[in-house]
């Protein structure tokens, strides 16, 4: 473990947030100077992500760069920061993929009406990106924290920037119309706020029920994890067997509406289809995440024998959210709709791979998280980059394109390619480690899920067939080539789903050890090991 | 007839009068009361003011002195506190009529803090358009002369204003101190009437739609004037019941602790007597809270009454009035919990849940915020229930966190103005956030505390109080408190959604730039807002030490 006073985790959390403000307060008429500003931290904050990364020690503390400081001691709140290997790499794949985002949203946020009217104080620009960046500080403080209150409280925080950037900033050709787009785009902000509330709120329940259950048998109420898993190793700390579900189920709650999980994915494919690509890559590949990463942290350690009672009905929600995400990818119409329930199928395959309790099954689960978003934002942001071409969404208004813009088919071409998880090409490694962890111990669900990888197949061929290949439509005759500037944001993510396809080494040397924690954990109380046991 | 017997019957006649020296002179502690004095003493002042310092200098003189006095009154709270009559010097004063305890200094604090706030929006004059070369402020340029009428014009014209205001304030500001702090029954009910009277005159004087505001006070003097009625009547209840009005001989007779006369044998045994008593007591302080299903008032007089004064009474009545139903609870009626305390889960419970599902439904600002007000109450009275220190902390902490950001949004609400005022239909907000980014980027921060969204305010009052509650059994309680806040936040959000994601109206108000005053006003209730939220830590402290009552 890097032995060094320096608080790097704080400073990684924080360097984003104070360019939030530096952006914020750019003049409305810089423009430029504001997207640099913004761009010029997010870097930064990449940097002391990759320096957390590289000296992270896969085989030391299980928790590193651990910071201990008392917030709010009425409260037990403590600042408690640290990173175990899963931590670690969900904190540099937001970092990695903020520039990306910020990037392919260059000028998305440039403000179309004059600013001599009413208007004249508005200032999207400065806006989007510092919410963006704003965002990306609590993300990541949401993957350090090792404090449950903590945890919580950027976990409902981060809404508010994100709910701002999904209602604020829309495709700039809608096919309904002005006011149709501002009012849908409304209604997705408000459903993604009211559902991931709502979640909010019910763990904020289980939370006080947690502070009363740790200060009834400990004396004093605390919500670092650390305490509480010692307590109980000690046993000291032992909750009844009922309040421990009923809190498990509130925990689980909250970050299955995040994750998505069937049935409470629905406000998904309305915040990927109306917002902006970048934030759609936003939304589904960093601060989902951090609905199937609090599954692993704090289900799983916090509530082992309630994960255990709950696992036969969360496995077969994730297969329903496979299957069901995989179908309705397939009759969608719109394009980025379809994207967006593409990852809801994804996942399925996440949680499935959490909750089989296998190493193989937790690995690939924390793997898929990584290949995921880098798969769904090159995508995702390759589709963007096309709707904002031709002004449409809709699958249909395509045809040909790749005869016009090959570059732009062929990128789309190896984002849709890695998400069916082509082998060779990184959500494979991963796709295939959960189905394996999977089938050792439920077969017949490993068997279900399967079904999910050739559906997978049908959406994303289907979709490149229609919209690239055949004869040119109308309106897309005249189309553009990528830029430098989307190539910059591509050629990059597609490099690393090769290299992680081929080489996933590094990724899961530093993730395995923490899986292998985490799976001790829960099968502490449990006599025989997991595999053993179903033989 | 013989002299002895001459000498009896004269004797029954007369008695000796006591010496002159067993008539027991009231013993005051005027260093310890200091607080109070100061703020009826400058109200006294003030009333001096209106009759003897010419028009044209009163305002200046009555803010001046209204700042002043406040800001003394809390200088010499800050010194009982420092003297340790929070904690360890904590007594009775005044011949047992007023309470010197941690709760009383924190709320008389909290109290004064915001009454000194307020003046600020008392006193603001930039926001309404000049009268006849003249700045005015929100109130009427006479009360006493009809709305539209002919009086009301020459008033106008000649540039009158309502100084009479800032007296009234302080004379409230008084009875509110002494609310929270009273230790007999009368002695609440004294400080009830002191405080409501000028209130009720305070909600007559808008400037604008002066009908409605009169109808509002009136509304609220009716109201009002009924649960003084239950107030007063549970009180003779009680007296019947104890034989005493103050709050350790009730609550010994209560025990049973208490030297029994034989006068009152009969009557510490009906426990009738009590338990209507004590219903009825809880109605009246319940009718100033604002809890379901005594609420019927506030909607109306929030949206009636002049905007600062709503603010202020939103904010500080609250204060008192949770003060005093905490005393009385946790002082008076500790030994009747099992009693009292299913009713204030039924009356904590609808509040919350009416509070928050009415809201929606709601069109204009003010009564969004009335409504948003009385689920708040339910999520007080949650924390009530806890009955131990940790309850009445969180309690404390939880009042003072969401008097500065009711404060502050009231301020807001006056800036956004168009021809006819204040503009408080919500559909002429729909994009405010793109006219003035900084004043919606404001209110949404309170609107946010008031959701309870973490790092604000609201979610650290919140979770001190559903912590109390869960801690002290009532967990379900905890349950309905989160899904109202959820169905609260969705009308909080929704005019969120208006000011940044609807396209500004051609025709939409504008916002008023105000004086420093009302800025001042409003930075202070972001200060405390973000304050409370980011390092609420010393503040807790400080509500936790305060937290135990003194008997």
């Amino acid at each position: 473990m890097a032995d060094s006073s320096f608080p790097i985790l704080t400073v990684t959390a924080v360097l984003p947030a104070v360019g939030a403000v530096a952006t914020a307060a750019v003049p409305a008429a810089r423009k430029a100077a504001a997207k640099y500003t913004a761009l010029l931290f997010s870097l930064g904050t990449l940097v002391l992500a990759l320096v957390t990364l590289v000296r992270f020690d896969p085989n030391g503390a299980r928790y590193q760069f651990t910071e201990n400081h008392v917030w709010v001691k009425n409260f037990g709140l403590h600042y408690d920061l640290g990173v175990d290997g899963i931590g670690a790499v969900m904190v540099a794949l937001t970092a990695l993929l903020i520039p990306f985002v910020m990037l392919a949203g260059w000028h998305d946020a440039d403000p179309l009406e004059d600013r001599t009217g009413p208007n004249r104080r508005w200032r999207p620009t400065q806006g989007f990106f510092a919410l963006i960046l704003m965002v990306e500080a609590m993300v990541v403080l949401s993957f350090e924290a090792t404090d449950v209150f903590l945890f919580y409280i950027f976990f409902e925080a981060m809404l508010i920037p994100m709910y701002f950037l999904i209602g604020g900033f829309g495709d700039r050709a809608h096919a309904a119309g002005e006011d149709e787009a501002a009012r849908q785009r409304s209604y997705a902000a408000v459903k993604f706020l009211l559902y991931n509330l709502a979640g909010g709120l019910i763990m904020l329940a289980a939370v006080i029920g947690l502070y009363a259950a740790t200060a009834k048998q400990l004396g004093t109420g605390t919500f670092a994890l650390q305490d509480i898993l010692n307590a109980r190793a000690s046993g000291k700390f032992d909750l009844a067997t009922s309040t421990e579900r009923w809190l498990f189920l509130g925990f689980f709650f909250a970050f299955a509406v995040k994750a998505p999980l069937w049935p409470l994915h629905t406000w998904l494919p309305n915040a990927m289809g109306e917002s902006t690509a970048p934030v759609a890559v936003l939304i589904t590949a960093v601060v989902d995440k951090v609905g199937t990463f609090a599954m692993l942290r704090f289900c799983l350690q916090l509530f082992p024998d309630a994960s255990k009672w709950a696992t036969p009905v969360i496995l077969v929600l994730a297969v329903i959210s496979i299957i069901y995400g995989a179908l309705l990818a397939v009759g969608q119409r719109d394009i980025k709709r379809l994207i967006a329930y593409a990852s809801v199928s994804h996942f399925g395959f996440i949680i499935l791979g959490i909750f089989a309790m296998t190493s193989q099954g937790q690995s690939g689960a924390t793997l898929y998280m990584v290949n995921h978003g880098i798969s769904t934002a090159a995508l995702m942001l390759v589709a963007g980059f096309l709707i904002s071409r031709r002004g449409s969404r809709l699958i249909a208004d395509f045809g040909g394109v790749q005869k016009v813009a090959p570059l732009l088919a062929g990128t789309f071409l190896v984002g849709g390619l890695a998400t069916l998880s082509l082998p060779g090409l990184a959500p494979f490694v991963s796709e295939f480690l959960v189905l394996v962890g999977t089938f050792s111990r439920y077969p017949a669900l490993g068997i279900v899920a399967t079904l999910g990888i050739v559906l997978a197949a049908l959406y994303v061929l289907v979709l490149y067939q229609r919209t690239m290949t055949g004869p040119v439509k109308a309106g897309v005759e005249g189309m553009s080539d990528l830029k430098a500037r989307e190539l910059v944001v591509v050629a990059p993510l597609i490099a690393l789903l090769l290299f992680l396809g081929v080489y996933p080494k590094p990724v899961a040397d530093i993730v395995n050890p923490s899986v292998q924690h985490t799976l001790s954990d829960v099968n502490k109380t449990d006599p025989k090991p997991a595999l053993e046991a179903k033989k | 007839m013989s002299a002895s017997a001459r000498a009896a019957s004269v004797h029954s006649l007369w008695t000796a009068a006591p010496a002159a020296d067993k008539i027991p002179a009231p013993h005051i502690e005027y260093a310890q009361l200091s607080p109070v004095l100061i703020v009826f003493g400058v109200a006294a002042v003030g009333v001096l003011v209106e009759a003897f310092v010419p028009r044209r200098s009163r305002y200046t003189a009555q803010v001046g002195l209204a700042v002043v006095g406040l800001a003394a009154a809390f200088a010499a709270l800050i010194a009982l506190a420092e003297k340790g009559y929070g904690t360890t010097k904590a007594h009775i004063a005044a011949m047992g009529a007023v309470a010197v305890d941690g709760p009383a200094l924190f709320l008389q604090g909290t109290i004064l803090l915001v009454a000194l706030v307020a003046v600020f929006t008392f006193a603001e004059r930039r926001l309404d358009p000049m009268a006849h070369g003249r700045h005015v402020d929100s109130f009427a340029a006479q009360g006493s002369a009809v709305p539209g009428g002919d009086q009301e014009r020459a008033a106008v014209r000649a540039g009158f204003t309502t100084t009479e205001v800032f007296p009234l304030l302080m004379f409230a500001v008084g009875g509110m101190l002494i609310f929270p702090a009273a230790n007999d029954l009368l002695t609440l009910f004294v400080a009830l009437e002191v405080f409501s009277l000028p209130l009720y005159i305070l909600c007559a004087l808008a400037r604008r739609n002066r009908l409605m505001s009169q109808e509002a006070a009136v509304k609220y003097f009716l109201l009002g004037a009924f649960s003084s009625a239950f107030l007063l009547f549970g009180i003779a209840l009680l007296y019947g019941y104890a034989g005493t009005v103050s709050y350790s001989g009730i609550a010994s007779v209560i025990d049973g602790t208490a030297k029994t006369t034989p006068a009152l044998a009969s009557s510490t045994q009906n426990d009738a007597l009590l338990l209507i008593g004590l219903a009825m007591v809880t109605v009246g302080l319940l009718f100033k809270v604002g809890a379901v299903p005594f609420h019927m008032w506030t909607p109306d007089v929030y949206q009636g009454a002049p905007t600062p004064v709503t603010g202020f009474m939103a904010a500080a009545t609250k204060v008192a009035a949770f003060g005093a139903l905490l005393r009385l609870l946790y002082v008076v009626l500790p030994g009747m919990r099992w009693d009292w305390r299913p009713v204030m889960w039924g009356v904590a419970i609808v509040t919350m849940v009416i509070g928050a599902v009415i809201a929606v439904t709601q069109t204009d600002v003010k009564r969004l915020l009335a409504y948003s007000s009385i689920a708040h109450a339910g999520f007080i009275l949650a924390g009530v229930i806890a009955t131990d220190r940790n309850g009445v902390s969180s309690v404390l902490f939880y009042l003072a966190a969401y008097s500065f950001v009711t404060l502050g949004a009231f301020a807001v609400v006056t800036l956004v103005r168009d021809a006819g005022g204040e503009a408080t239909h919500l559909s002429r907000w729909a994009g405010l956030g793109r006219r003035s980014p900084l004043v919606a980027a404001v209110f949404a921060v309170f609107l946010l505390a008031f959701a309870g969204i973490p790092l604000t305010s609201g979610f650290a009052g919140k979770f001190a109080v559903f912590q109390a509650a869960a801690q002290g059994g009532a967990m379900p309680l905890v349950i309905v408190g989160v899904i109202s806040s959820a169905i609260a936040a969705f009308f909080y959000i929704r005019v969120i959604v208006l000011m940044f994601f609807s396209e500004p109206k051609a025709d939409g108000p504008s916002v008023a730039v105000p004086s420093p005053l009302t800025s001042t006003a409003i930075a202070v209730g972001v200060a405390v807002t973000l304050v409370l939220g980011l390092a609420p830590q010393y503040f807790l402290d400080l509500a936790d030490k305060a937290g135990v009552f003194v008997r």
